[in-house]
């Protein structure tokens, strides 16, 4: 017995609400987030993760105020990405109550700012969010990294980031395939295994999930330490205890 | 007397603290770093994250909080966590090597320091060990303790760390971990006990462990 491997629901949150895109259109609402929160606490989930896709900056408050709602009744540890460009930000996110940070596009145009908050608030704190996506070859499989929620390419390579964000102070990486993400088809196991494979830090793995098979497939395919979903849980498909029951029948350990 | 106090020394998530000590006791604590404040307080709490040098120069470039805070944790109920509980021992690797408070013997080491002996014997198994050990893991209860009250042996509780505590004296040790090796996942003497785990991040299990915190006199 041992580490748990761990399932994080992840709640994506627009003005305030908790909203789920299937490939970027039909934004459906699913619900409030403290709301959410509480029923995820309850139903075992390890962790939260909170991504602000608010584009206009004059609702980056609303983010830090559902923070601190939810770790008044909450106490598992929570992770919020998105608009996060200084170190400032990272202070009032923790200050709101947030362990964790999930940096994508600022680790993107700024490296050394992977190094600055890791020095500053420890690299427990610092995830890394990379999304990638596949680049067609014959000759090898690579992925690409891309920033501004899966607009921007960046021409850097998946896994050489990886590394690198490890090397500057990434403390966890969350990798999310934008190949998958939204389709229900799975994990991109390729992806996952190659960076679990090349990494020294916890992997979260992310995007595709549409069955319970998909989260055992991530930790004994491609090998993550924690596995990521938000459909398959906000519209009441699976419990969370559901997702632990299977996972615990394929033999992985995981916290009942 | 100043009720609950939580030690604001510059590290760590010290509103996750507070706001578990507030949903199990039905009010807040103090959180400060007022001199008075601490050592007057009933119950004291040591959280830290992150680096140990931060918390540690944080008392050394203020005696007069370094003196309150080892005046209080000579006697009445403490509760360090994380750091809190790395600094009551003599020393860390960490930050490059740095003293600890010294009330507890033993050592802070890294994980991988300590892997690379292993790794000889077995590359797959230093391969799998990820640093930092981040989730929820199992703590043995090797010693009895009125903190462990209502918490079954070998409970998950949530742990986010590079460094981890070797104690050097095993009657100090309440509660041990495996990660990769044995660890100090609990320490105790007297009035002291404190955790390498986070108990306002453990969810039933970590506000349990916190309401028999504030439920104890401290012997």
């Amino acid at each position: 017995m041992g580490l748990a491997k761990r399932i994080i629901p992840c709640l994506d949150v627009d003005a305030g609400r908790v909203v789920k895109g299937v490939q970027f259109v039909d934004i459906r609402d699913a619900g409030d987030p403290v709301a959410v929160a509480r029923r995820y606490d309850r139903q075992g989930a390890d962790e939260l993760t909170f991504l602000d896709i608010t584009a206009s900056s004059d609702q980056r408050d609303t983010i830090l105020h559902v923070v601190e709602k939810v770790a008044s009744e909450v106490f598992i540890p929570l992770t919020v990405g998105g608009g996060i460009r200084q170190l400032e930000d990272i202070h009032r996110l923790l200050h709101a109550g947030a362990d964790k940070v999930s940096i994508n596009t600022t680790a993107v145009k700024n490296p050394a700012f992977i190094k600055k908050a890791s020095d500053h608030f420890g690299n427990q704190c610092v995830v890394v969010a990379i999304d990638a996506k596949r680049v067609d070859s014959e000759a090898s499989l690579r992925w690409e990294v891309y920033t501004h929620g899966g607009r921007n390419a960046t021409g850097l390579d998946a896994v050489q980031w990886a590394n690198r964000m490890v090397d500057l102070g990434a403390g966890e990486l969350l990798v999310t395939s934008m190949d998958r993400d939204g389709t229900r088809d799975g994990f991109d196991l390729d992806l996952m295994k190659q960076i679990t494979d090349a990494v020294s830090v916890p992997v979260i793995a992310s995007g595709g999930v549409g069955t319970l098979e998909h989260l055992a497939d991530g930790v004994l395919l491609g090998g993550a330490d924690a596995v990521l979903a938000a459909s398959i849980f906000h519209f009441g498909e699976f419990t969370i205890e559901q997702a632990k029951q299977h996972m615990a029948t394929k033999g992985i350990e995981v916290r009942l | 007397m100043s009720g609950i106090v939580i030690a604001n020394l510059g590290t760590g998530n010290l509103r996750s603290v507070s706001k578990a000590v507030e949903f199990v006791n039905g009010r807040a604590a103090t959180v400060t770093a007022d001199p008075n404040v601490i050592q007057n307080a009933d119950h004291l709490i040591l959280p830290g994250q992150g680096a140990i040098g931060t918390w540690i120069n944080q008392l050394n470039m203020d005696p007069v909080l370094k003196k309150a805070v080892e005046s209080r944790v000579a006697h009445g109920p403490v509760l360090g966590i994380c750091l809190g509980l790395q600094a009551l021992f003599d020393r860390s690797e960490e930050s490059g090597g740095i003293n600890g408070l010294g009330i507890l013997p033993g050592r802070v080491r890294h994980f991988a320091n300590e892997h690379r002996n292993v790794e000889k014997e077995s590359v797959e198994a230093e391969h799998k060990l990820k640093i930092p050990h981040m989730g929820w893991n199992q703590v043995y209860q090797v010693g009895e303790h009125p903190l462990w009250q209502d918490i079954p042996d070998g409970e998950r509780f949530y742990f986010v760390h590079s460094y981890f505590v070797e104690a050097a004296n095993n009657v100090d040790e309440v509660g041990q971990c495996i990660y990769g090796n044995v660890f100090t996942a609990a320490a105790a003497r007297k009035n002291i006990f404190a955790t390498q785990f986070h108990p306002e991040k453990s969810q039933r299990a970590g506000l349990q462990l916190i309401k028999n915190f504030i439920n104890w006199n401290g012997v």
